[in-house]
């Protein structure tokens, strides 16, 4: 329960934290509430922390271009309070509130959650679900990564050691519908199975994972079952057939292959009636 | 003055300290020159220790000396305070628990090394240069397996892992035969899983010597800090008594894991000698999640027989009991004189036998946790006589009326005596069972199941009746038990000049308000304002002496000492008093803090005679001056609280959830001194039998290995965990001490478990799963595949 040493640098702007951050021996410190844990019991011994929770830029939640771009270092809470997002992505204030409880949602951010990649962290199925972008930046400049080809494994991202992630640009599509369904893991509160789910108005829907294997993912599979046509309880049951079929299946003590795959196909049963 | 403290919910004195952040832990105590100490822990549950290189360790910047178990080959290990022997006579094994491991480590986590430097930070980083050798050799977590041939040995001296086997009550072949003439005999294979106790605070010490007065100082974060220094002194390092202060400051929470004397409390206070430095080592949260005395674990078969008419004729009861890998202070007391002896419940059996088979494994060592042995005897029968209801088709409420110890209230008429060994105080178990149904409403709740099973929606309800044995102890009855300690307790009541009180009682607080509750009794007692009394525990130069708090004692047998000073207080101020009023002593009488001459308006002040007492101009020639009395106080019997808890929930069908809905608790504590404290030791102690029930277990891999040492993984229950509980009382005073009063600590850990896993099991069989038993803690995955 106590960090090897390590230098601390506040940054004030992203340039500075990314001159800071260097390449490889250096660690991002946002909200602090994946990282320290793992600080305090040195499985993650960093040289350095850049601090990057007081750059205001990076808190900030915007319109751009029709769609929403929320700064990396929003907290979750400052999602789930946000006006705009309330009343044009209320998937993300949905999801937002579920995570942990009030003191991590008032530390916690949602660009720190998807950095850390845990592979039953909320943000993941959310971001996909919504066809989101992560704005990133490293010394080689500025970069943007759709969300389907961030999450590469368990605790692995597309991000480079010497990037930071700025922001994460949300399409706002009028008409469209969108939940997050998340059965908890009782002792974390992670999702042991999540789903999130979007139906566009021209019939397309996207339906992501999360806590169902190393990677959030989306379920083209199950996608497929219920795209172009109507969300009725035979299209949705079909979708349900085809969820978490042909993955790698996570297991734990509270959750074996057998019942995480069933409760995959429930949580994508909810998340569809709840967008019908 | 009249004071009316007894019975009032009077707001809790310590709590201003509390919440306001001024509580006073060992963590928060600094001393001049202190060190502090860091482990190295074996990773291994069981491995060979070849050779331990503490060279690079030892020159990381700050390191003041490492240690390690071959420096203290000569210095005993820690004792075990409990001796059960083996049926055949033969003396428990008892192999030395040594402060260092030596040679061997026996569980994860066993201590190899200690290092002390100028800070923690410095102890971490030349703990983690310390360089250990092991080879790691086969474990064995579990104590059924350990008892197999084959199973791999935790102590040479100790075949077959067995510490000690036991058996109580009615001979096996009367049992046997009643069994196999039973009309319908319910038989039932179960775990009682392994709990984390999770104090708040984690265990604490600082270890302190004065060179020049060659005096020892202990801070331990401890629930007993008396009989720390006791077993400390007398048992590991030798130390004289008289040379040795302990002090349990306050302490955040205890659960039964902070009374045993553990081997880092005899480490550090060693240490600290040899240093001549004070040392302070405070618990990680992952050490105190695999290394605080774990509670629980056992593996059981219990058959319970019926004959035609639903009574029950015989109980048989075998169970694995999981030492760990040594024997902590009170281990073997839990699953023989705290589980065995509870084993009547509230039944009229006739005819019961427990045998119980107390194993080591290669895992942390298990002591008496909340309940102690008495929820896993309350588990079992409640378990068994709910599922022998479902079996044989009958009301589960009928089936334990009809079998229920008739009302006795211990004074006309006499206790009950129980099959094994105990004579229950008083008691009126009929009425917490009606007024329990009567607050569920039992035949809405039966209709409104019916209903919901109609339309898919799993109901049910679980009911659960417990008695337990607290006030613990008769000093002659524990001994004869294998106790090697007397179980009184001591209060000393010092009245000062001006007529403030100060208490000293041997009793320790760690959350359960002793501050408030005793100096309610005390201020009524004397007639004066609870703020004039002061409740002093906790250091063992100031107190005289106490075995502490643990089994729901403090007030049955704390309380009661404390009684026993005023009343030498009374009777000496009587003489006081009578002296200055030229009256007999006999014609005075004492009330509302006023000694009076009987019939007349003659009379002094209680404040009047403490000053006298210690100003004694006026005074009989025959007295003592001073006002101030100790009293040892053993109790002649313990005290029996009992209760009806229901439970409702609602089961998921889709996932297995459980939702908790209701929770009703009716509990018999005897005499209640603070409604609201009392009340909160209730819903702390069902909150706590409903993670067991729901959330909460240690888990072992097959290569001892704790696989959910933190709470992302190891659940405790949460507000919204829980509904709001319902509770319930009913009064049946203890007939045998001074205030009436039983015990309230324990009473909601123990009853509530069994009405949870009830409930679950009720609502199964609702829907037409007719499952018989499920895996505690009923996670939505356990509930889901029982009913796949």
């Amino acid at each position: 329960m106590i960090p090897t040493t390590f230098e601390y640098t506040k940054a004030t702007t992203v340039a500075d934290a990314i001159a800071a951050l260097g390449n490889g021996d250096g660690k991002i410190l946002a909200g602090g509430h994946s990282l320290v844990p793992a600080l305090k019991l040195r499985l993650n011994q960093p040289e350095r922390l850049v601090d990057i929770s007081q750059i205001a830029e990076l808190r900030a939640i915007r319109e751009e271009n029709g769609g929403l771009v929320i700064g990396a270092a929003a907290t979750h809470n400052d999602i789930a309070t946000n006006p705009l997002v309330r009343s044009k992505l209320p998937m993300f204030a949905e999801s937002a509130g579920q995570i942990g409880d009030v003191q991590v949602r008032n530390r916690g951010t949602i660009g720190g959650s998807l950095a850390h990649a845990d592979p039953a962290a909320d943000w993941s199925a959310v971001v996909l679900a919504a066809g989101a972008t992560i704005a990133v930046q490293g010394p080689k400049g500025a970069r943007k990564i759709a969300a389907s080809d961030f999450f590469t494994g368990i605790f692995m991202t597309a991000l480079a050691e010497d990037e930071i992630i700025t922001a994460i640009h949300v399409p706002v599509v009028a008409g469209a519908r969108a939940t997050y369904q998340k059965f908890a893991q009782p002792a974390s509160r992670f999702a042991l199975v999540g789903c999130a789910a979007q139906r566009t108005p021209d019939g397309q829907v996207h339906i992501a994972f999360t806590g169902l294997s190393d990677t959030p993912h989306r379920d083209h599979a199950a996608e497929a079952a219920v795209s172009g046509k109507p969300l009725d309880a035979a299209a949705i049951a079909a979708a349900a057939a085809a969820a978490g079929e042909g993955v790698s299946i996570n297991v734990d003590h509270y959750a074996s292959e057998k019942y995480r795959k069933h409760l995959a196909k429930v949580y994508l049963k909810r998340a569809l009636e709840a967008i019908a | 003055m009249s004071t009316n403290y007894i019975g009032k919910s009077v707001k809790r004195v310590e709590d201003k300290r509390f919440v306001t952040g001024k509580g006073n832990y060992t963590d928060d105590i600094v001393l001049p020159g202190m060190t502090h100490g860091m482990f190295v822990r074996s990773p291994y549950a069981h491995a060979k220790i070849k050779g331990i290189d503490t060279a690079a360790a030892q020159q990381m910047p700050g390191v003041v000396a490492i240690f390690t178990g071959a420096d203290l080959a000569e210095v005993n290990g820690v004792p075990c305070g409990w001796q059960v022997n083996f049926k055949s006579g033969d003396t428990m094994k008892e192999p030395k628990h040594p402060l260092l491991a030596h040679g061997k480590a026996l569980h994860v986590g066993d201590p190899v090394a200690f290092v002390i430097a100028e800070t923690r930070e410095q102890a971490k980083d030349a703990a983690d240069a310390v360089e250990v050798d092991y080879e790691e050799l086969p474990a064995v977590t579990n104590p059924a397996a350990g008892v197999q041939a084959g199973a791999p040995l935790v102590h040479d001296e100790a075949p077959g892992n067995v510490a000690f086997d036991w058996e109580l009550g009615n001979p096996k072949a009367e049992v046997d035969a009643a069994l196999a003439a039973a009309a319908h005999v319910t038989t039932l294979e179960f775990v009682n899983q392994r709990m984390a106790p999770n104090a708040i605070e984690p265990r604490s010490y600082i270890g302190a010597y004065d060179t020049t007065s060659d005096k020892y100082t202990l801070y331990t974060s401890t629930q007993n800090p008396h009989l720390i220094r006791l077993l400390m002194c007398a048992f590991v390092l030798g130390i004289p008594e008289h040379k040795v202060r302990v002090v349990g400051p306050d302490v955040g929470g205890g659960f039964g894991s902070k009374i045993f004397h553990y081997t880092e409390e005899a480490l550090i206070t060693w240490c600290a000698q040899k240093i001549s430095r004070p040392v302070k080592w405070t618990s990680t949260r992952s050490e105190a999640f695999m290394l605080d005395a774990h509670g629980r674990d056992h593996v059981t078969k219990a058959q319970m027989g019926f004959d035609a008419n639903g009574k029950i004729t015989a109980l048989k009861v075998h169970t694995y009991a999981n030492m760990g890998a040594f024997l902590s202070t009170f281990a073997p007391a839990v699953p023989t004189y705290l589980h065995g002896t509870l084993l009547q419940g509230l039944y009229t059996t006739p005819k019961i036998n427990v045998d119980v088979t107390a194993v080591f494994t290669h895992t942390n060592a298990v002591d008496a946790y909340r309940g102690a042995g008495r929820p896993e005897a309350t588990y079992l029968l409640e378990r068994l006589i709910d599922l022998s209801a479902l079996e044989m088709g009958v009301d589960p409420v009928e089936l334990r009326l009809k079998n229920l110890i008739p009302p006795f209230d211990g004074v006309t008429q006499p206790g009950y005596q129980t099959q094994v060994a105990l004579q229950y105080d008083s008691g009126n178990y009929q009425g917490v069972i009606e007024k329990g149904l009567a607050m569920l409403g039992y035949a809405d709740f039966r209709k409104a199941q019916k209903e919901a099973a109609e339309s898919g929606k799993l109901l049910g309800v679980g009911f659960s009746t417990y008695i337990e044995a607290c006030g613990i102890a008769p000093s002659a009855v524990v001994g004869s038990l294998g106790a090697r300690a007397g179980l009184y307790e001591v209060g000393q009541v010092r009245v000062q000049p001006t007529g403030k009180v100060s208490v000293f009682t041997g009793a320790h607080s760690h959350g359960q308000g002793h501050e408030t509750t005793f100096a309610q009794v005390v201020a009524d007692k004397l007639g004066i304002p609870m703020e004039d009394v002061d409740i002093v525990h906790g250091d063992s130069d100031t107190v005289a002496f106490g075995m502490g708090t643990y089994g729901s004692r403090s007030l049955a047998v704390g309380g009661s000492a404390i009684i026993k000073s005023i009343d030498k207080i009374v009777e000496k101020g009587k003489k006081i008093a009578a002296h200055k009023l030229e009256a007999a002593p006999g014609d005075m009488e004492f009330a509302n803090g006023k000694f009076t001459v009987k019939g007349t308006d003659k009379s002094l002040s209680f404040g009047d005679i403490a000053l006298t007492a210690y100003v004694p101009h006026v005074y009989p020639a025959d007295l003592e001056p001073g006002l101030d009395f100790s009293s040892f106080y053993d109790p002649t019997n313990f005290t029996y609280p009992f209760g009806c808890h229901i439970a409702v929930v609602e089961v998921e069908q889709e996932t297995g959830k459980v939702a908790l809905k209701r929770f009703i608790a009716v509990d018999d504590v005897g005499n209640v001194i603070n409604p609201m404290i009392v009340d909160g030791q209730i819903h702390g102690g069902v909150a706590q039998g409903i993670g067991q029930a729901l959330f909460e277990g240690v888990e072992y891999d097959e290569n001892g290995q704790m696989t959910n040492a933190s709470y992302m993984d190891y659940c405790m229950p949460r507000a919204d965990d829980l509904p709001m509980f319902e509770t319930g009382s009913q009064v049946t005073p203890c007939p045998h001490n001074p205030l009436g009063v039983k015990g309230a600590g324990e009473a909601g850990c123990i009853g509530s478990t069994p009405a949870v896993v009830n409930a679950v099991i009720d609502a199964l069989w609702s829907g037409g799963h007719k499952v018989r038993d499920i895996l505690m803690p009923l996670t939505p995955e356990r509930v889901w595949t029982a009913m796949q």
